[in-house]
């Protein structure tokens, strides 16, 4: 399974609840399955997708979905030892992890080779970690959200992309309506 | 052993409601950061780096608390990105308090090098600058952090070794 459908099958979990979604091919992706005022798409800055996610979990009490990327987590792996040491219930991370860097050509990425993003995360003291194929996510976020625990979910997929438009949506226009779906 | 002027610079970012800091330390900020961990209004979560330190910031912005970032000068080497696409693209409010090491009274001759660049960088992003190089200069800190909320920009407050040496 493909990120793609596997964003798919997660849109009755997730239609509702505040998403950060990383940048590229998963927001776009996102975007084009089920835009809501709750998305929050980040247009650039890759990696930062769960410090934003983490932010917005320690200033406000509902829970918040970052949907992060194996390429993108490598390139802020501290993100982690912050998440851990800070803990949030209202907080879930979940990492896509296809092996590669989806947005930019599926080059693969060190954690579809040696590295275990779950292993790195209870490492850095994350509690809650679990490593899921792509089909049994839907059912492991609906049950991180009912157990109202901090949790780092990496999920298995394929690599691979499919065809959607880049987001032309102005970034005040998205951070505003985001930020009024917070505030409701 | 924190000063009077950390107190006050605190105390300045509690008056003007930021409610939320990140940082990474420098020594000339040692006396802020200590203040800060024992002021219950402001929570305070260390980033191991500047640019997840923002990340940090522009979500708890979108939760609609009022973030600072203290970091140091050496620091814009690495969130340049991160100011351009997120925090000025999606027009977040975020004040800066730096540490402009490298400056006259520096012991380190290779903080010296990104000291060169600190000004240049923060022109070229357009990024409001304000210099404390004497303890007056401190003064104009409330007036910096309405400016900051007023304009939906990041704005850098660049403080000096010469301004900590003459702070009591
Ligand atoms: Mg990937």
């Amino acid at each position: 399974m493909i990120r793609h459908d596997l964003l798919k099958t997660l849109i009755p979990v997730i239609s509702d609840q505040l998403v950060v979604c990383n940048i590229g091919a998963p927001s776009q992706e996102l975007h084009s399955l089920d835009d809501q005022p709750t998305n929050f798409y980040m247009l650039g800055t890759m990696g930062l997708a769960s410090s934003i996610g983490f932010g917005l979990a320690l200033a406000q009490d509902k829970p918040v979905i970052s949907i992060d990327g194996d390429g993108s987590v490598l390139t802020n792996l501290a993100t982690l030892s912050t998440i851990a040491n800070n803990p949030r219930d209202n907080f879930i991370l979940l990492i896509v992890d296809n092996g590669s860097y989806g947005s930019t050509g599926d080059q693969p990425t060190y954690a579809g080779r040696r590295t275990s993003l779950a292993a790195v995360a209870r490492a850095c003291g994350c509690e809650t970690v679990i490593e899921v194929a792509a089909e049994d996510t839907p059912q492991a976020l609906a049950d991180a959200l009912a157990a109202k625990r901090m949790t780092v979910i990496v999920s298995k997929c394929d690599s691979g992309n499919v065809q959607v438009p880049v987001i032309t949506m102005n970034p005040i226009t998205i951070r505003e309506r985001f930020m009024a779906a917070v505030a409701e | 052993m924190a000063k009077e002027m950390d107190k006050r610079i605190i105390g300045d970012f509690v008056e003007n409601g930021v409610d939320f800091v990140t940082s990474v330390p420098c020594k000339q900020l040692a006396g802020v950061i200590e203040v800060l961990d024992r002021t219950p209004a402001i929570k305070h979560v260390p980033s191991n780096k500047e640019d997840e330190g923002m990340g940090l910031c522009a979500g708890a912005y979108m939760g609609g608390m009022r973030p600072a970032i203290f970091m140091q000068n050496t620091a814009l080497g690495v969130v340049v990105n991160t100011l351009a696409t997120l925090i000025q693209f999606y027009q977040i409010p975020l004040p800066m308090l730096i540490s402009y090491r490298g400056e006259v009274g520096e012991p380190v001759a290779c903080q010296v090098e990104m000291a060169l660049h600190t000004k240049a960088i923060l022109n070229q992003l357009h990024i409001p600058t304000y210099h404390f190089h004497r303890p007056e200069d401190a003064d104009e800190l409330p007036g910096i952090l309405n400016h900051t909320r007023m304009c939906s920009k990041p704005v850098a407050i660049l403080t000096d070794a010469s301004f900590w040496r003459d702070a009591t």
